[in-house]
């Protein structure tokens, strides 16, 4: 019992970081139809600005906490910026140009993303600073971390904020409605290139906030760091059904608890092999996923 | 000078040429159609006006701007709304939330928004028993009076309509014509894309005739109406078409 309650803590925690980021692969593909391939990388970047935001607030005595915070939010704005200048320079001129070339830029972007983190940070890992050392309390035997609860209530948050904003604001509705039928946006005023640069710039944000995170709670960070971590949320998209917004949480969860059972009761390394496993059945069974009722279409 | 102003429109998809330039005027309050059979380029021409395909050359003029290189969100803005062909709801989306979107431009003034939205439940109280329904489940009529709602929104000066009738069967045929007058009547001037020629003439001032990408007849709707040319192309040359 204590075991299964240790891996159901361990799979939410990890899983709320595959929710965080299977978001960003699952809004860019709903409006645009692109299987962003950078997008793993863009999480990595996020790690590597909140590392350089830590190691530059180390000095500063700030608490803990609040240099978190510090290098979540600059994180999240850096690289969602970031995302937005990769839209607008790589992938806004191929939107009308046939699918495969926009799909090898996103490879080209990913590329450029590694190679531009290990010119500037090293091939080696980079340790973030050690906030939130190991305190936690226990339940039934199993060891919950402040920092496990704390990210998965942050991670909840940010999902339900990205959840309001999308079906509750005008800009969301757009964002939905632009999915649905650009030309359609168009004709109601929609500036459909702007929305665009607002999807890349949340999903990134989003992958940001979840590399920051991750970077805290595993401490070692590399520059390909993005490659496995964005399959395994891609995988959760496609089973949650890509293009849809709740199905991409749900999916993030599930392939989080997956891989912390299939870690815990079969071996560690059979976990990758279990995890894509999944994404395989999924696409050979129900490609639409969980909650996709869209077909997959154009890839 | 007119409303919308169209001079010489060449519009390519690749190396096709679309539109061999096309030239044509409305003006305020007024309701122009534009017939011509399948692929003359009838929507070819409406989405070259509304921002949605590029001009290779030729200029478009709304209400004294040059707008032939405007963004499509733009001109919307200046108050040219468009109803596309196939009506162009989103589906996935509420009644409310595509009227709201065809509101898109006033979503800073949630009043005036729930006032237009009220206006347009008032046209087509149809709509406002569904408000909370997805559009893609509203039967053909009704989703033609959504699309028509939507671009009502933002009361334009011009409403560019692209087959209206399409696929209705024709008492709503006769309902979707009654409400291209009433929009008339409430001072906005309609550009009517139509096949069902007939009906277009009866209620269109003036009119064009499109072949190939070029206008071939320019007049007022009655006299195309009577034209043995046209009769013979577009009216099925029926002897009580004449008669009516």
């Amino acid at each position: 019992m204590s075991a299964f309650l240790q891996f159901l803590v361990n799979g939410l925690t990890v899983g709320s970081f595959y929710a965080l980021v299977a978001l960003g692969y699952t809004m860019i593909y709903g409006i645009i139809r692109l299987i962003n391939f950078a997008h793993g990388d863009i999480f990595m970047v996020g790690a590597f600005v909140g590392w350089t935001v830590l190691a530059a607030l180390a000095a500063s005595h700030l608490p803990a906490l609040a240099a978190l915070g510090v290098a979540l939010v600059v994180a999240m704005a850096a690289t969602g910026a970031l995302g937005l200048v990769i839209e607008r320079v790589a992938y806004q001129p191929l939107l009308k140009a046939p699918r495969l070339s926009i799909l090898i830029t996103a490879l080209g972007a990913s590329l450029a993303l590694e190679n531009g983190v290990m010119l500037k940070y090293g091939a080696g890992f980079e340790t973030y600073p050690h906030l939130l050392a190991g305190a936690g309390f226990s339940v039934l035997g199993a060891q919950v971390k402040y920092a496990q609860v704390g990210f998965f209530l942050l991670s909840l948050a940010l999902m339900a904020g990205l959840y309001l904003f999308v079906h509750r604001t005008p800009v969301g509705t757009a964002m939905r409605a632009l999915a649905l039928d650009q030309d359609a946006a168009r004709l109601m005023g929609v500036n459909v290139e702007g929305v665009i640069m607002l999807t890349f710039f949340l999903g990134s944000a989003l992958a940001a906030a979840a590399g920051v995170m991750y970077g805290t709670y595993y401490t070692q960070i590399n520059f390909m760091m993005g490659f496995l971590l964005g399959l395994r949320a891609f995988t959760a998209a496609v089973l949650g059904g890509i293009g849809n917004i709740p199905g991409a949480m749900v999916g993030g969860l599930l392939i989080g608890l997956l891989e912390a059972f299939s870690s815990g009761y079969i071996s560690g390394q059979w976990k990758d092999v279990i995890v894509f496993a999944v994404l395989i059945l999924v696409l050979v069974v129900k490609p639409t996923g969980l909650f996709g009722e869209r077909v997959v279409e154009r890839m | 000078m007119a409303l919308l102003e169209v001079r010489d429109l060449h519009t390519f998809y690749g190396s096709v040429e679309a539109l061999k330039g096309v030239s044509l005027d409305v003006d305020e309050g007024e309701i122009v159609a534009l017939i011509g059979s399948n692929g003359a380029g009838k929507t070819t021409t409406l989405r070259t006006i509304s921002g949605l395909e590029r001009a290779r050359a030729g200029t478009v003029r709304f209400a004294g701007r040059d707008i032939t290189r405007a963004p499509a969100h733009e001109i919307v803005a200046l108050g040219l709304g468009h109803v596309p062909e196939g009506r162009r709801i989103f589906s996935g989306l509420t009644v409310e939330e595509n009227l709201n979107l065809g509101g898109y431009l006033l979503r800073r003034q949630p009043a005036l928004l729930k006032e237009r939205r009220d206006e347009v439940y008032a046209i087509f109280p149809r709509l406002a028993e569904r408000r909370h329904q997805l559009a893609g489940t509203l039967s053909g009529g009704e989703q033609q009076m959504l699309a028509i709602g939507r671009a009502l929104m933002l009361q334009p000066k011009l409403l560019a309509l692209d087959e209206p009738s399409m696929g209705l069967a024709p008492m709503l045929v006769r309902t979707i014509f009654g409400i291209i007058q009433e929009i008339r009547r409430r001072g906005t001037a309609v550009l009517l894309v139509e096949q069902n020629a007939r009906q277009a003439l009866r209620i269109a001032d003036r009119g064009y005739v499109l072949e190939t990408g070029r206008i071939v007849l320019s007049d007022d709707a009655a006299k195309l109406a009577a034209d043995p040319r046209v009769r013979a192309a577009y009216l099925g040359g029926h002897v009580e078409a004449a008669a009516r």
